[in-house]
């Protein structure tokens, strides 16, 4: 399957992918709203982080694992690995807010909502046509979505 | 091999997994990586397909509907073309004939065959246990019937200050019956948590009216001349009036059918690293099974929800022929406390003045706010978060990937918390950005 895969060599740090996944995952799909607006009320954020050591940066969000630590640990079935695109899907309703994913998973890319018992996880905007927003947005194509 | 022979034993493949819980879905799934053609039979005692057997404190508690507990969906099964054979009981396993026969009265022939029968609670002889209004709170059933009972009854006594017993407590207390917790050990949760993190849950349940008490234990249920619960005698000599007891002291494995087959079982049902019992093509996984553990390096049983999922995997995948050792389980826990969040892993009490270990605690009980790291050989092994557990799966990387963490980046994850650029350079690669031929997965 094609994931996203970070090179800290080229990240620049600018969190415009932040951004971009803020906005995709929006109701509105606007930038401006969606961290003016989306990010107070509705708790709003993104799945991708910035992680920064003085001039070094890199942006990280959920790989996607071939035998995911979290849907190994999801007590009431919300993750799952999708046998056919090979995703580990998120299912909101199902989800109780255990945090057992975010303690099972090695990567920290699962974090929770800061508004809801709910944990916000990078989904790879499955439903976006052109793929990920992230990547698309990343002005020095630091991200990319590759078979590898 | 003749070829004749290869194509009957590769068309004729059988998988029979006893036991329908989570180890039951791992094992399925991981028998799907490896083959998609070989015939599953899944044999579950309880009526329901896989639930998330945790969540049957959210339904006691009122706080999930029974249509929500299911672990998979609806068509599962039928997708993994799987055979669920529910309400059925396994009576015996012929290990020669490579046949188990059920309560039935069929008899139905494996290939391979999974044992993930589970764990079923542990009643101590306690004078009086024996007899009505005792109940446990392991399945739904248990969970059902403490609800229709919670309208009827005012007071019950909750026997183990562990995970279950706090859940079943706190449901119970959130169906408007007074509960009082009696515990053992001098504090609860006392396997997964120390005493700081112990005493900050147990707060939590006191200032909502759950009575706690530790350091001592019930001595006798004391019952009316119709057999009924009058109550509980402690062995402090106080008497707590109550209409049921719940039993939660803990669950051990449901191993009789294995020793039965004369399959080795010492506190469990004793697997390899493929996760295969003693007996030839019959695996075990879960609560049943004692598998070895990442940390100490020995075969343990830990009867916790992602290391069944996983042994459950593995297993499945090596039944299919994979090949893949299972890695080893780690114990870990993440429960909340009306709000208060608790994260626990590895090894977290270690033994006390043991100078191979390294403890770092704070604690803010103002903010109820608790983080406890434990250090050996310069790694990682353990740690507890109460409150603030957002950083959890960071912590636990330098556990399950033993990295090191000598000097700076120690004094690093000490004082300003876990972050990605701790790793080593090659695991950050390897996992992060690996190089396209050598992607780990």
């Amino acid at each position: 399957m094609k994931r996203v895969y970070p090179d800290k060599e080229y990240c620049i740090g600018c969190h415009i992918c932040e951004l971009a996944c803020l906005t995709a995952h929006s109701k509105s799909k606007d930038l401006i709203l969606a961290y003016t607006v989306e990010r107070t009320s509705d708790g709003l954020s993104p799945c991708k982080h910035v992680h920064e050591r003085g001039p070094t940066c890199v942006a990280l969000s959920c790989r996607h694992c071939d035998e995911p630590a979290c849907v190994a640990a999801c007590i009431s079935g919300a993750l799952q690995k999708d046998p056919e695109s090979g995703r580990t899907t998120y299912d909101r309703e199902k989800c109780v807010g255990c945090w057992s994913c975010l303690m099972a998973c090695p990567f920290g890319a699962i974090a929770r909502h800061p508004l809801e018992n709910k944990i916000v996880k990078c989904d790879l905007c499955f439903d976006r046509p052109g793929g990920p927003a992230c990547v698309a947005a990343c002005p020095n194509l630091a991200l990319k979505q590759e078979e590898r | 091999m003749p070829v004749a022979k290869r194509k009957a034993q590769e068309a004729a493949m059988t998988y029979v997994i006893i036991g329908n819980g989570v180890a039951s879905i791992g094992a399925i799934e991981g028998i799907r990586r490896q083959d998609q053609k070989a015939k599953i039979v899944v044999i579950g005692a309880e009526d329901s397909a896989a639930y998330g057997r945790p969540l049957i404190s959210y339904l006691l508690a009122g706080k999930l509907s029974v249509d929500r507990l299911a672990l998979r969906s609806e068509d599962y099964y039928v997708r993994n073309k799987a055979e669920l054979r529910l309400g059925t009981t396994v009576t015996g396993i012929d290990t020669a004939k490579k046949a188990v026969t059920t309560d039935k009265g069929e008899t139905i022939a494996y290939d391979r065959l999974l044992i993930a029968t589970g764990g079923i609670p542990f009643i101590p002889p306690i004078p009086g246990v024996q007899g009505a209004d005792i109940y446990s709170f392991t399945t739904l059933a248990h969970a059902q019937t403490l609800i229709e009972l919670s309208s009827k009854i005012k007071r019950a006594v909750v026997i183990g200050g562990g995970l279950i017993g706090l859940k079943a407590a706190e449901s119970l207390h959130d169906r408007g019956v007074g509960v009082t917790i009696v515990e053992l050990a001098p504090r609860i949760l006392s396997a997964g948590f120390d005493e700081k993190a112990g005493a900050l849950a147990a707060n939590r349940l006191k200032k909502v009216g759950i009575e706690v008490n530790c350091g001592v234990t019930a001595k006798e249920i004391q019952r009316n001349k119709n057999g009924r619960v009058k109550g509980v005698l402690l062995t402090d000599g106080r008497f707590l009036d109550c209409d049921v007891v719940v039993v939660a002291i803990g669950v051990v494995p449901h191993s009789a059918i294995a020793k039965e087959a004369g399959i080795t079982v010492e506190r469990g049902i004793m697997v390899d690293d493929k996760l295969m019992t003693s007996a030839k093509d019959v695996y075990a996984a879960g609560d049943v099974a004692q598998a070895m553990d990442q940390l100490s390096g020995e075969r343990r049983v830990v009867p916790i929800w992602p290391n069944a999922y996983n042994q459950g995997f593995a297993s499945g995948r090596n039944m299919a022929g994979a090949k893949q050792p299972y890695q080893g389980g780690l114990p870990m826990n993440s429960i909340s406390f009306y709000g208060l969040p608790t994260i626990s892993v590895g090894l977290v009490n270690p033994p006390e003045n043991d100078p191979d270990f390294e403890v770092h605690a704070v604690l803010d009980q103002e903010k109820e706010i608790y983080r406890k790291l434990v250090f050996r050989d310069e790694k990682l092994v353990g740690y507890v978060l109460v409150g603030d557990i957002d950083k959890a799966g960071m912590y636990t990387a330098f556990i399950k990937f033993e990295m090191k963490l000598a000097g700076e980046a120690k004094d690093k994850l000490i004082n300003a918390g876990p972050e990605v650029f701790l790793w080593p350079e090659k695991l950050f690669d390897e996992t992060w950005n690996p190089a396209p031929a050598k992607a780990a997965r």
